[in-house]
């Protein structure tokens, strides 16, 4: 659904591979987590902790929240708001996250 | 010619209640609502429907607010089935925590005198550390312990706010967004509520107005002293339940978030935020359930409470303006089914609750001679 204005050979930067859930992501150096996913053909990242009902980025800018995932076993993070890294691991939030200390 | 029976003045969660109980029992009932530049303490506040440690002055107080906590699950239900808006409410009992021996032994001490003045209608329990851990397995270790009264709840105060004004509508009522009240004069036996592009001529009038009736009541020859006391609140991410029952500075919501509140702050007419008070109340969260250290706040806000100079309602009918009132209150959610079901009936003529007699502004007024 979403494709890059530019496409893939029109840079010769370096690849950030990562993982979400069972899958291998590639994004280019820069992108937000939302972003990679969305350019990656996954669009569900989470499912609410009301209903259960799945979402995907919305806003892209931080403020809606519907973008939640788990960075490395950090429940809760706008994927919006964060960078690609190589080799990091992103699951999909779960409905509410659990508290733990 | 009268165009309404009732002109409610404020569409918070008093004049809300009061204008559900007018419209459910078939009177005509406009709602005049200044809209979202009043302070709005009803969007603002915590959400407890509270009894505890309520009324140690004046026991009527605590007898007013079991009143309407015995009534709220049934209007929860029935505003349900009206309007199909749940308000969340539940009531598992509530726990005020306690941080020392001492600060304990007098909490019981205090429950222990309101328990006595309103003959044992009020009950609670004292918890001591491991008690409260079973209530609440995240409790921090720094907690003593608490005090537990089974006459403590919570609800959504959004939710009930907007069933009320569902449920109003639903029995006929009209809520009139928009305008602010610029003056109110007598016109015969009725009253002629002029707004900026309005005006409006009812048989009575009762002024919900919150701080907005420091300037009305005077028109009808009424008193509202009211004082602006900022409370500010944060709010966390969602969560999975947690924490089951309401305390007094924290509370789950239906949705999972964790509201952290409060402060008692003399700011005048300030309604924002400051990040001192913030972290204070954060701290004191993180004391209660250490847990919530390593969760984000994604919201915090500050409020309006509505002050009497003690704290008590204000509810009173105008001697020289038959058929106006004033009401108006700190615990707006607690007291929002009495006022519907107990308040309103008053309104329309019935006898006066017998709890609220304390409350007019009488008991503001500097004694000016000494009797001899």
């Amino acid at each position: 659904m979403f494709k890059r204005l530019s496409p893939p050979e029109a840079t010769n930067e370096a690849v950030v591979t990562f993982r979400f859930d069972e899958q291998t992501v590639t994004a280019r150096p820069g992108d937000t987590v939302a972003a990679a996913l969305l350019t990656s053909g996954i669009s569900i990242c989470r499912s609410t902790p009301v209903s259960n009902a799945p979402r995907a980025p919305y806003c892209m800018m931080g403020v809606c929240f519907e973008c939640l995932v788990e960075v490395d076993g950090n429940p809760n993070v706008q994927a919006c708001q964060a960078e690609v890294r190589d080799g990091m691991h992103v699951h999909t939030q779960q409905g509410a996250r659990r508290l733990t200390s | 010619m009268q165009q309404c029976d009732f002109a409610v003045i404020g569409g918070g969660l008093v004049g809300s209640a009061i204008a559900y109980g007018l419209a459910s029992q078939g009177h005509q009932v406009s709602v005049l609502d200044e809209g979202d530049v009043a302070y709005r303490a009803s969007r603002g506040n915590f959400g407890l429907v509270w009894v505890q440690g309520k009324g140690q002055e004046i026991p009527l107080y605590s007898r007013w607010s079991m009143r309407s906590a015995s009534l709220w699950a049934a209007l929860s239900q029935e505003l349900f089935e009206l309007t199909g808006v749940a308000t969340q409410h539940h009531n598992p009992g509530g726990v005020h925590l306690c941080y020392s021996q001492a600060e304990l032994a007098n909490r019981e001490v205090e429950l222990n005198a309101l328990a006595q003045a309103t003959g044992r209608q009020f009950t609670f329990d004292m918890l001591d550390h491991d008690q409260l851990r079973d209530l609440i397995p995240e409790i921090g270790e720094s907690v003593t312990g608490a005090s537990w009264s089974s006459w403590d709840g919570h609800a959504n105060p959004l939710y009930l706010l907007r069933a009320l004004h569902n449920g109003i509508r639903h029995y006929g009522g009209e809520f009139v967004p928009g305008s602010k009240v610029n003056r109110i004069r007598r016109n015969g036996g009725s009253f002629v509520i002029e707004r900026d592009h309005q005006t409006l001529t009812v048989g009575r009038v009762i002024l919900a107005a919150g701080l907005g009736n420091r300037e009305l009541a005077p028109q009808v020859g009424l008193d509202a002293p009211l004082v602006p006391n900022r409370g500010e609140i944060l709010v966390t991410e969602r969560m999975r339940p947690l924490l089951d029952l309401p305390t007094t500075y924290l509370r789950q919501t239906g949705e999972g978030s964790i509201l952290m509140g409060d402060s008692h702050e003399d700011v005048g007419f300030d309604d924002g935020t400051e990040t001192p008070v913030l972290a204070q109340i954060a701290q004191r969260a993180v004391r209660a359930l250490p847990a919530l250290a390593n969760t984000r706040v994604v919201r915090s806000w500050g409020a309006l409470r509505v002050m009497t100079p003690d704290g008590y309602p204000l509810y009173q009918a105008s001697e020289s303006h038959p058929g106006a009132f004033v009401a108006c209150c700190h615990s707006g959610v607690t007291l929002a089914a009495a006022h519907a079901k107990c308040l309103a009936p008053w309104f329309a003529g019935a006898e006066a609750p017998s709890e609220i007699t304390p409350f007019t502004a009488e008991r503001f007024h500097v004694q000016t001679s000494i009797p001899a």
